[in-house]
């Protein structure tokens, strides 16, 4: 190691010169707005800004005494382990076929990346006409093979509705990452295994599976902040939180009550604890999950 | 920098030279009216625009109605705000409290001295966006209400007579059970839950539906909308639900949809969407008062104001105030108000615009068009002259919350209304506190 060149800036100020425009930006852009959120969320405004008074801890000690916002806690968490676990096996399916395809494999794959390139909110709707009760496509199919398809009072349809559509939105970005993933992997593994007498299966699971895991693992990070962060116009547009509060996730109830119903301190103190939930995960990811994952 | 400043004293000369002899004001109008709804808000500004050249109106469209109000919000907060602001009756509680952020028109249209008689306008409308102190808030701009539709060839179908539509619930029930037995899979259903099934039902029965006469005479006001009477016809609902004569159709306005489709024979809605509906629907429909329980003493009363008015702003040059003065002005004219009314379907604001609409022979050629008009044009009492409350979007989204419990079999109709007036207080005394001033 003692061979290795290190380039030494002589100059003093050059360095923060280079990173000074990067640190700009996540100053500004991110710092700065987390701030204004810590200070809003122990403010209580009117709408309008025109009155502002410090209220402590109030507006926390006012969302944790709703047994709603509780609720949505649990509602928050089976919304995120669907939308993560459904979508990665979907999409590592998907990529592990790609990969294999012969004729007309960048047809498939461009194909499979268009719905990346659809909003959240047009998601929604797209998913919301299939299966709206007794016109969509979809439901009117599930109506006349007996099931009852109501997503409007049926919790379950509801759910299942947003974590399709969810899902959908977020494939083409994991299968990108799974295919690349995958053609990372060197033939001559995959070949011995198989001289080996190592099926399909087998190959998939001590050879290809293992070597993914850092792709998968960044994948798991990314879903999981996904579900939690970038799906409310999902949400929105298909169910609006509803039947009840049953898919009202946290980040609904804080779009909604920010940007609907203008309560500035309430939704900055949901800004806050889903900051530290998602801060939380993140480093349990990093520190637990990723021991057990091979570089 | 000698050239420099000399390009910019050139400029400065230039821009002196082109400006006009008599610079127009410019007053900016935010709305949230699209489509064709939208092309009436230009045609309007339009109008006034040609009537007089000291003022320029430049409506521009900014969304649904939250997504306006957040916009003025925003505008607002940065310095940058409109002169007029479109707001929805939801909004309005929380427009009044921003004291500072907004001027009431009486004061704008006082400080013009243009002629301005409050008394010309339509109580139940203008009483809605007029304070306690009898200040007129804001201008009522499209006001609407809620009303019954049915669709009469289905009726006709199901064997029962187009020409008499259910008046109470209980012909409602009666009426749907035959719809269904002639093979309609949606015999009723309504939009906007909160505003049809519970604020003009308590209006409607002259019932409050909070106290502090439904907080138009204070923010103090708590929610009563679980008395027997509302208990009582959520259950009628639910039954209905039960048997497939009720069928939820989603929160808003989702269901206005199901109705010109043909799918659902009988709908309560706005009275906006007869326009929708005279557009697209392909059979024969009647418009009827809403329905209401015979046994209640004093009901029919009057039903509750929805749609939007315009707000001014705070902040801005006192000309800017004279030019949204004469054109209120101009809004309020009984021609402009007759017109605005035949094309869209909005409640005239004024006394002077109805009568005029009336002797054009209008509503007699147009059967239906006056049930909205007739709803609202009544003496009004403490309980039935509007609803007005803090935290309303929150309030409106909790009875959907509860009502959908009652819909799906989850919940009573009670346990659900109690919820409902339990969850919506805390709305309303959070409200309170951050407005307190």
């Amino acid at each position: 190691m003692a061979a290795e060149k290190r380039v030494v800036f002589r100059s003093g100020w050059l360095p923060w010169a280079l990173v000074g425009p990067q640190a700009a930006v996540i100053l500004v852009f991110f710092f700065w707005p987390a701030a204004q959120t810590l200070l809003q969320s122990i403010q209580r405004q009117d709408a309008f800004g025109t009155s502002t008074e410090w209220v402590g801890f109030a507006n926390f000690a006012q969302i944790f005494s709703d047994p709603s916002y509780l609720a949505s806690f649990k509602t928050t968490a089976l919304f995120s382990v669907l939308v993560a676990v459904v979508g990665i096996a979907v999409s590592l399916l998907l990529a592990v076929f790609a990969d294999r395809v012969i004729r007309a494999a960048l047809v498939y794959k461009t194909l499979l990346i268009w719905p990346y390139a659809v909003a959240p909110a047009v998601a929604g709707v797209l998913w919301l006409f299939m299966f709206a009760p007794s016109v969509g496509v979809v439901s009117y199919a599930l109506h006349r093979a007996g099931v009852d398809w109501n997503h409007l009072l049926n919790a379950g349809d509801a759910m299942t509705l947003i974590v399709m559509a969810a899902v959908w939105n977020q494939v083409s970005y994991n299968f990108l990452f799974f295919l690349a993933g995958l053609q990372s992997i060197p033939k001559s593994l995959i070949e011995a295994a198989a001289i080996d007498g190592a099926r399909p299966w087998r190959r998939f699971w001590t050879i290809i599976f293992p070597l993914l895991s850092p792709t998968t693992f960044f994948l798991l990070v990314i879903n999981i902040i996904y579900a939690f962060f970038g799906t409310f116009g999902i949400i929105d547009a298909a169910t609006e939180g509803g039947p009840g509060k049953e898919t009202a996730v946290l980040v609904y109830k804080l779009y909604f009550d920010g940007f609907k119903a203008l309560d500035l301190g309430g939704s900055a103190a949901q800004s806050v604890v889903l900051m530290a939930i998602v801060i939380g995960l993140t480093v349990i990811q990093f520190r637990f999950i990723e021991s057990k994952v091979n570089y | 920098m000698k050239l420099k400043s000399l390009v910019s004293c050139s400029l400065i000369a230039f821009a002196a030279f082109s400006a006009p002899a008599h610079a127009q004001v410019e007053i900016q109008w935010w709305h949230a009216m699209g489509g064709a709804l939208g092309e009436w808000v230009n045609d309007l500004a339009k109008g006034f625009n040609d009537s007089q050249k000291e003022y320029k109106v430049t409506p521009t469209f900014k969304g649904s109605y939250p997504e306006t109000l957040t916009a003025g919000i925003a505008a607002f907060r940065a310095g940058n705000q409109p002169d007029i602001i479109q707001v929805f009756e939801v909004g309005t509680a929380t427009m009044m409290a921003s004291k500072g952020a907004i001027v009431p028109v009486g004061k704008v249209m006082k400080d013009s001295g243009l002629k301005f008689d409050p008394a010309a306008y339509v109580p139940a409308v203008a009483g809605y966006y007029t304070a306690p102190n009898g200040q007129m808030l804001s201008m009522p701009f499209n006001s609407s209400t809620t009303i019954f539709y049915y669709n009469k060839d289905a009726f006709k179908a199901a064997g029962l007579d187009p020409n008499k539509p259910p008046a109470t619930w209980a012909e409602v029930a009666l009426a749907a059970a035959k719809l269904k037995a002639a093979g309609q899979k949606c015999p009723f259903t309504t939009s906007w839950i909160s505003w049809t099934q519970l604020e003009s039902f308590s209006a409607w029965h002259n019932v409050e539906f909070a106290t502090k006469g439904n907080g138009m005479n204070g923010a103090d006001a708590k929610l009563t909308f679980n008395t027997p009477l509302h208990v009582r016809h959520i259950q009628d609902l639910e039954n209905m639900a039960k048997q497939g004569l009720f069928v939820y159709k989603g929160r808003d306005n989702k269901a206005d949809v199901t109705f010109p489709s043909g799918e659902c024979a009988m709908i309560t809605a706005s009275a906006g969407l007869l326009g929708a509906i005279k557009k697209n629907a392909k059979f024969d429909f009647g418009v009827a008062p809403l329905p209401y329980y015979q046994d209640i003493a004093g009901a029919p009363q009057n039903t509750v104001i929805g749609g939007a008015s315009l707000w001014v702003m705070a902040g801005k040059p006192a000309d800017h105030y004279k030019g949204v003065a004469s054109f209120f002005n101009y809004l309020s004219s009984p021609e402009v108000q007759s017109a605005s009314h035949k094309r869209t379907g909005y409640l005239p604001i004024t006394t002077a615009a109805f009568k005029l609409t009336e002797q054009s022979g209008f509503y007699k050629e147009n059967p239906g068009a006056d049930v909205a008009v007739n709803q609202m044009i009544r003496k009004t009492t403490d309980k039935s002259r509007g609803i007005r409350l803090g935290n309303f979007l929150q309030i409106r989204t909790i009875i959907d919350e509860e009502l959908e419990q009652v819909w799906g079999g989850k919940k009573g109709a009670k346990e659900a209304l109690d919820e409902a007036v339990k969850r919506g207080n805390e709305q309303l005394e959070r409200f309170q506190a951050a407005n307190k001033s």
